[in-house]
């Protein structure tokens, strides 16, 4: 075979057009979802700070799920940890938005030996341990009288605030964290960490062999995602005001999880949040329908997981080609079109 | 010498344990999938049995009888029309939709059931309350012992089957080998239409000793799949009697723990779960000689 | 009569072609060599035969009838068996019991666990060995009476010789010639071009999923067949390879 020349002038971008427009678009709507409390009320503004909390789950188990190949089905474990930690702190004079915060860090922290341990494990094993972890740390949870025991316990340090104000910080707090994470989230998948992870879902084995760092890879992943779980547990406390072990530490949460991010697109960046906003209005439509609407979901998952298992996004993303992050890679070739490498 | 019959009270409890781990156990080793769904089958069945009671006097035992090849075809139904699809996709997709059964089916009970906690204990007759007294701090009750025997028969069933049966084998041997096993005249998708089948059977057994022995409401699945699961880890998965070992030393757990204090009965089992998942030997699946 | 009739056969592993367009007729009682370098395309082929493979295009006919829809398992009850690369034995099962369980979906034939044993006689004593104990020799052995257990009547063999030491492939061999003799329909797979050419009465010659060359093993001298294997001549009228 004769060897070819090289193309000339071949140029590695990362950004193509629309990518640009469409984060340059983004970046007033996040402005104005800043404006959110200022100008809607304090009942719509509680009913965002819903929406964003749903987003950052989504991330994170898509974080698990998607980017590192780890279904969790016990992430409950740092939503309740987040949100009984705010509480242990508050009870020991913090103040609770800081106390947030720091709940969240304290589920990262923990979250590190903790994966030394269920890191080992791989697909089902996986998912069911993280289940029983959940449950047992409810359980020991659920025996402290200092945080209400098994009935439950609120935030009454936050009635110390206005509705009004406490209902504004409260979703500053939220919005802050949510962009901090999908950010953290964004910059992590974009790197070369990134793409070492790809690899080590298309093929551990493969990638390991590479020198690719598999289990520190899934570390990484899985200590963001318990802090992003934290801070929603947290801020599910300050929005809601009361929780109790059996509801916070439930796997109704992972249901949640599952549904969006099935729906919106698991292994996508925007999928999950477009399945958020989808659960967001289900909820709202549907949520006081009781059983039917858990049907729906269950139902739901079902056939996305056997029909549809790219998801909304991720079946446009197939059949239009849009991507609407710079989050791969583009070769543009000189006096042709632009042609796409791999994500 | 509390601690004694606590121990006994345990072993008696892994009965239940490896009746509900076996089912999973199953359709683990066959198909390599865990079915999230599978506690929730069991309470299904329990289900079942009341609507039988309900129009038929009899005793619970005898009610599952039609019950069963109910499950049967709800099973092999359920696994060619659902999962079969979803074997394909990748280790994700079998996760997912049986969680998404699970919530279905939880909500369809509560529906047409009402969320009151139920029990068949009540028209289970004299064995329910009968027991033995060994010594004066141990006895042996009779639907313990009853529920344990069950087990072991059924695991021994099970056994036999896929030992010696020319369907047994082959489902053995579609279990190690699925694609070859297409080749050699095996069709791969029946024998495991036929493993889910006995899998949700011998759930729905689970489901009516827990019934019997203790009370059941539509969300009381989950809680029977972890213990199931974590029977099964236990246990090892070398063979199927390890699903019955593995429920002994989780139900001697569990009693141990209630015997120290009531609220730490569940906790126990789950701590002797992450400490045998946190062993070397711990949570390795592999059917035995697996590899060659 | 013809027994097995490929037509237009294109078979893909996702994207990739494996198999561009073979079309192929095997007679009863014919023995035909399929030769060509890793990646040709012949054990896809194989496996496209046994409905293990589904193909993108194309059609295979048995005995008359269309069979591209129809399943592995099914095929094998009309009398199509294969002896897969590597042997594939289940592990955990004895001899005995891999024997058994090739043998519930079969046709009627003078082949019984009996009769295997007697025509593989050093599976004798290890009935009851687990097959993961086994060793090539005896797995290929093991895996041969597998299929034959079924009383094909077209059997297929991908590279019964691969990993094998050469006394065990002079045993395999010596089996597949008495088979032959007894007038069996057979496909064989084969990297060894001697042995090919010695058992076969046709050989063909594939590269890069089509056929490069076919014809009657006595008529193919050597140098023709290594041409076509590696593909030289397409190489050398490119001008890339001298001599």
């Amino acid at each position: 075979m004769t060897p070819e020349a090289p193309v000339a002038g071949v140029v590695v971008q990362r950004w193509n057009r629309l990518s640009i427009g469409f984060t340059s678009v983004f970046g007033l709507f996040a402005v104005a979802l800043f404006l959110v409390p200022v100008v809607l009320s304090a009942n719509s503004t509680e009913k965002m700070t819903s929406l964003l909390i749903l987003v950052l789950l989504a991330a994170m188990w898509n974080a698990l799920a998607g980017y590192g190949g780890l279904v969790s089905v016990g992430q409950q474990a740092f939503i309740g940890l987040g949100a009984y930690g705010t509480v242990w702190l508050v009870n020991h004079n913090m103040n609770p938005y800081r106390a947030m915060i720091v709940a969240a860090l304290f589920c990262a922290a923990l979250s590190i030996p903790l994966s030394f341990l269920v890191l080992r494990f791989r697909g089902a094993q996986f998912a069911i341990g993280m289940w029983v972890v959940a449950e047992a740390v409810g359980i020991l949870v659920s025996f402290d009288q200092s945080l209400g025991a098994g009935s439950g316990t609120s935030l009454l340090a936050l009635n110390y605030y206005s509705p009004s104000k406490r209902q504004a910080d409260t979703y500053w707090l939220t919005l802050g964290m949510t962009a901090f994470f999908l950010v953290a989230l964004f910059l992590l998948v974009r790197s070369r960490l990134g793409v070492s992870l790809q690899a080590i879902r298309d093929d551990e084995h493969a990638a390991a062999s590479l020198g690719v760092r598999v289990v520190a890879g899934k570390r990484i992943l899985f200590v963001l995602a318990a802090a992003g779980c934290g801070a929603a547990g947290a801020m599910t406390l300050a929005n809601t005001l009361f929780i109790e072990p059996s509801s916070i530490f439930g796997v109704d949460w992972t249901a949640y999880m599952i549904f969006m991010v099935l729906v919106g697109g698991v292994g996508t960046f925007e999928g999950p949040i477009i399945g958020a906003v989808i659960l967001f209005l289900i909820q709202n439509e549907y949520g006081n329908d009781g059983v039917w609407y858990l049907v729906g979901l269950g139902g739901a998952a079902m056939f996305f997981a056997l029909l549809l298992p790219r998801g909304v996004w991720g079946a446009a993303r197939e059949r239009y080609g849009i991507r609407l992050l710079p989050l791969g890679y583009h070769l543009r070739v000189p006096r042709r079109p632009a042609t796409r490498a791999a994500e | 010498m509390g601690w004694v019959n606590a121990v006994v009270q345990g072993v008696l409890l892994g009965g239940v344990y490896a009746l509900f781990a076996c089912g999973l156990a199953l359709m683990f080793g066959v198909m390599r999938i865990i079915n999230l769904a599978h506690g929730d089958v069991a309470v299904l069945g329990a289900y079942l049995v009341l609507v039988v009671l309900d129009h038929w006097n009899v005793s619970p035992f005898l009610a599952i009888v039609p019950v069963l090849p109910v499950m049967l075809i709800i099973g092999y139904v359920f696994q060619r029309a659902v999962l079969e699809r979803s074997l394909r996709s990748g280790v994700l997709v079998p996760l997912l939709t049986t969680f998404g059964l699970s919530i279905v089916i939880q909500n369809l009970l509560l529906e047409k059931f009402s969320p009151d906690v139920r029990s068949l204990g009540g028209q289970a007759g004299s064995v329910v309350t009968a027991s033995w007294q060994i010594t004066s701090q141990i006895s042996i009750s009779a639907i313990g012992a009853l529920t344990l025997g069950v087990a072991v028969a059924i695991l021994g069933g099970l056994q036999l089957f896929l030992a010696k049966t020319p369907a047994g084998r082959r489902m053995r041997a579609t279990a190690q080998d699925p694609d070859t096993a297409e080749l050699v005249g095996i069709d791969s998708r029946a024998v495991y239409a036929r493993a889910t089948a006995i899998a949700v059977a011998i759930a729905a057994i689970g489901g009516l000793f827990l019934a019997v022995r203790s009370t059941f409401d539509p969300f009381a699945g989950p809680t029977q799949l972890i213990f199931a699961f974590e029977a099964v880890v236990i246990g090892g998965l070398g063979s199927l009697w390890g699903t019955l070992a593995g429920g002994i030393v989780l139900g001697v757990a569990q009693t141990i723990g209630e015997q120290i204090n009531p609220e730490y009965s569940a906790l126990a089992g789950h701590l002797v779960f992450l400490v045998v998942l946190a062993s070397p030997r711990g949570g390795i699946f592999r059917l035995r000689g697996a590899s060659a | 009569m013809t027994l097995l009739s490929l037509q237009g056969i294109e078979a893909r592993h996702g994207l990739l072609p494996a198999v561009r367009g073979i079309s192929l007729d095997v007679a009863e009682g014919e023995t035909i060599a399929l030769v060509g370098a890793n990646g040709a395309g012949k054990t896809t082929l194989l496996r496209t035969i046994a409905g293990a493979h589904k193909p993108a295009a194309g059609r295979v006919f048995f005995a008359g009838e269309d069979i591209t829809r129809v399943r592995a398992h099914d095929r094998v009850r009309m009398g199509i068996a294969l002896v897969p690369e590597g042997r594939r034995l289940f592990p955990a099962l004895t001899v005995e019991e891999n024997l058994l369980v090739g043998a519930q979906r079969t046709r009627p034939g003078r082949w019984t666990v009996e009769a295997i044993l007697e025509a593989f006689p050093l599976l004798k004593p290890l009935r009851d060995r687990r097959a993961a104990t086994l060793s090539g020799g005896e797995q290929q052995a093991t895996a041969i009476g597998r299929a034959l257990i079924a009383n094909p009547r077209l059997l297929l063999l991908d590279e019964v010789s691969l990993g094998l030491a050469p006394i065990a492939v002079e045993g395999v061999y010596r089996s597949l010639q008495l088979l032959i003799d007894e007038g069996s329909t057979i496909v064989l797979v084969e990297q060894d071009l001697t042995r090919a050419r010695a058992v076969a009465k046709r050989v063909v010659c594939m590269l890069e999923g089509s056929v490069a060359l076919e014809g009657a093993s006595g008529e193919l001298s050597r140098e023709r067949i290594t041409e076509a294997y590696f593909g030289l001549r397409r190489a050398r009228e490119a001008g890339t390879w001298a001599g």
